[in-house]
């Protein structure tokens, strides 16, 4: 029998969809079957060679079961989403698409959805984004013409009422899986969870979190959204990531915004001996402690340039319970793709002038 | 994020430099002074006040109405929008997107924000609520949900704004709200004598 996330008639066919189900993708499966999620974060190379775009996703080959492609994170220039989406989505991975709104527009927003869509990207990620003095272009023009919200609300027309935000028709919705971020470690405190709740409005389906370094205070905004029923309504993933050492942590938690780190963690890596690896052990003690979380669905693993971790501590901390997150997601189009392949390994020679008759009188 | 400084723009941009990567100045392009917020953040502590001050004068426009009318929206346009730019510019540093949303803003205005976040606070707001990209400044949207919890209808924080319309910029939202409130009275009327 065919595994339950296969294609009955082959494996390397497309999923069908599920009844209820907005994507075709696994993301969306596993989190609609209860199971734990696991994501992972892409660090976007600062080249154009798609050798560094499959070394680096290859790291996670089983492991996870959607790659974040960053746009731009932190204002600072790589390798785009879309074109990072483009390269995984050949090869069968699994990403999520982000889209900040400090670099676009609604006009190249849309576009991106629907070539981001047609690629076969099965989950966009909607974010506001960094400052552009954030990053390593603070001269740039910051867009910001949406916002997250407006964003995700923005993307739900065109995939649920298959029209542009003007209103013009679209003959193919993108069906995709609805994320957005949440940081509960950032005042206004009492607004977090309602912000959630305005984010859930607006379209998101799963959403991740910051870094969480806070238990106590994840714990705290946690109670308050399970009050508002919201952990019923979208899934939560919680951000969580090792750190190198203490002097990492407060350099991240001084410049880096929007990341809280309390001054236990930073004794606590201080402490130890191998700062590195007490860091790793931090990550797994802390993941261990939000998957008993009423609520919390997933974790989300933002290893910064220690992306070689990520499969430890995803099997140091036991969150898959065995299963085994798949290496590859089929694309709609690869038929189509390896057809075209096979016939130029064939070798079918083109002659051109034949070519061009065939063109001057059968235009069509 | 207690002990440190806070630095102002560009992250460590020494740190950066020492790698060899290019670092621009170290300042944020839109830095404002104490003094040019001070007014603004007035407004939002007593955003009760300006609640009910905006109900009624909303309405004592809405009355005006047949005389706008009679002068002609289009004409009036000019002035009104003079008039609502140097007031609500005083008041609130209003922007003029012309469309404003300070009742649903906790009467913080949203446009104030960098990122220009229309539906709450981003995530990089600093432990001090003050602004990720100007450090000096008290976050708008922290304010903003100060200042709703102190109004009668705050609870309007929770919806979801739509993206603004850059095609009514420098128009006065006054005289819109009002003719949109006369439109809907009429249709209201007709509805009922039919």
């Amino acid at each position: 029998m065919a595994h339950i996330d296969e294609n009955p008639l082959g494996p390397h066919l497309p999923l069908d969809p599920l009844p209820g189900h907005s994507s075709l993708g696994r993301l969306e499966r596993v989190l609609r079957r209860g199971e734990f999620a696991v994501t992972t974060e892409l660090n976007p190379p600062d080249s154009a060679n798609p050798e560094d775009v499959y070394e680096r996703a290859a790291i996670f080959d089983g492991w996870v079961d959607g790659i974040n492609a960053v746009d731009a994170s932190g204002a600072n220039c790589h390798m785009s989403s879309v074109g990072i989406c483009a390269l995984l989505t050949r090869m069968g991975y699994a990403p999520i698409m982000q889209i900040a709104c400090r670099d676009k527009n609604r006009i190249a927003i849309q576009g991106d959805v629907l070539g981001g869509a047609a690629m076969g990207v099965c989950n966009i990620m909607c974010l506001t984004g960094d400052g552009v003095q954030a990053g390593d272009q603070p001269g740039a023009k910051p867009v910001f013409d949406l916002d997250c919200m407006s964003l995700l609300e923005t993307v739900r027309i065109m995939r649920d009422n298959s029209k542009f935000l003007s209103g013009r028709k679209l003959t193919t919705p993108p069906k995709v899986f609805l994320g957005a971020a949440i940081n509960p470690f950032a005042p206004p405190y009492d607004f977090r969870p309602y912000r959630l709740a305005k984010k859930i409005e607006a379209g998101a389906q799963f959403v991740q979190s910051q870094y969480c370094f806070d238990v106590p205070m994840f714990r705290e905004y946690m109670k308050k959204v399970r009050d508002l029923g919201l952990h019923e309504k979208c899934y939560i993933l919680v951000g969580v990531g090792p750190m190198a050492s203490a002097k990492t942590a407060k350099w991240i938690r001084s410049n880096v915004p929007g990341i809280h780190i309390p001054d236990s963690v930073i004794a606590r890596l201080e402490g130890a001996q191998d700062q590195k690896k007490e860091g790793k052990q931090l990550c797994i003690d802390i993941i261990n402690e939000v998957k008993e979380i009423e609520g919390v669905s997933g974790i989300h693993v933002m290893a910064y340039r220690q992306e070689e971790y990520v499969a430890e501590i995803v099997h140091d901390s036991g969150v898959l319970k065995g299963r085994q997150p798949w290496k590859r997601e089929p694309n709609p189009v690869d038929q189509l793709v390896a057809e075209r392949i096979e016939r130029t390994r064939q070798g079918v020679e083109q002659n051109q002038q034949q070519m061009a008759e065939t063109a001057a009188h059968h235009p069509h | 994020m207690a002990d440190t400084v806070q630095k102002p723009g560009n992250a460590a941009p020494a740190k950066k430099a020492a790698t060899g990567a290019f670092t621009p100045a170290g300042v944020s392009p839109s830095r404002r002074a104490r003094h040019k917020y001070t007014v603004r953040l007035w407004a939002v502590r007593h955003s009760r006040f300006f609640e009910w001050f905006y109900h009624r004068f909303a309405q004592g426009f809405l009355l005006l109405h047949p005389v706008w009318k009679l002068l002609g929206y289009q004409r009036v346009e000019r002035p009104i929008t003079f008039v609502e730019r140097h007031v609500k510019g005083f008041l609130f540093d209003c922007r003029m997107c012309g469309q404003c949303a300070l009742s649903s803003t906790g009467m913080s205005c949203p446009m104030n924000c960098p990122k220009q976040l229309r539906n709450g606070p981003c995530g990089g707001v600093r432990a001090n609520g003050n602004c990720e990209v100007e450090p000096d400044m008290p976050c708008v949207w922290v304010q903003a949900w100060k200042g709703s919890q102190n109004m009668a209808k705050g609870d309007a924080i929770m919806n979801v704004q739509k993206p603004v319309n850059q095609s009514l910029r420098e128009t006065s939202s006054w005289l819109r709200v009002t003719a949109e409130a006369a439109a809907a009275r009429e249709a209201a009327a007709a509805g009922k004598d039919a």
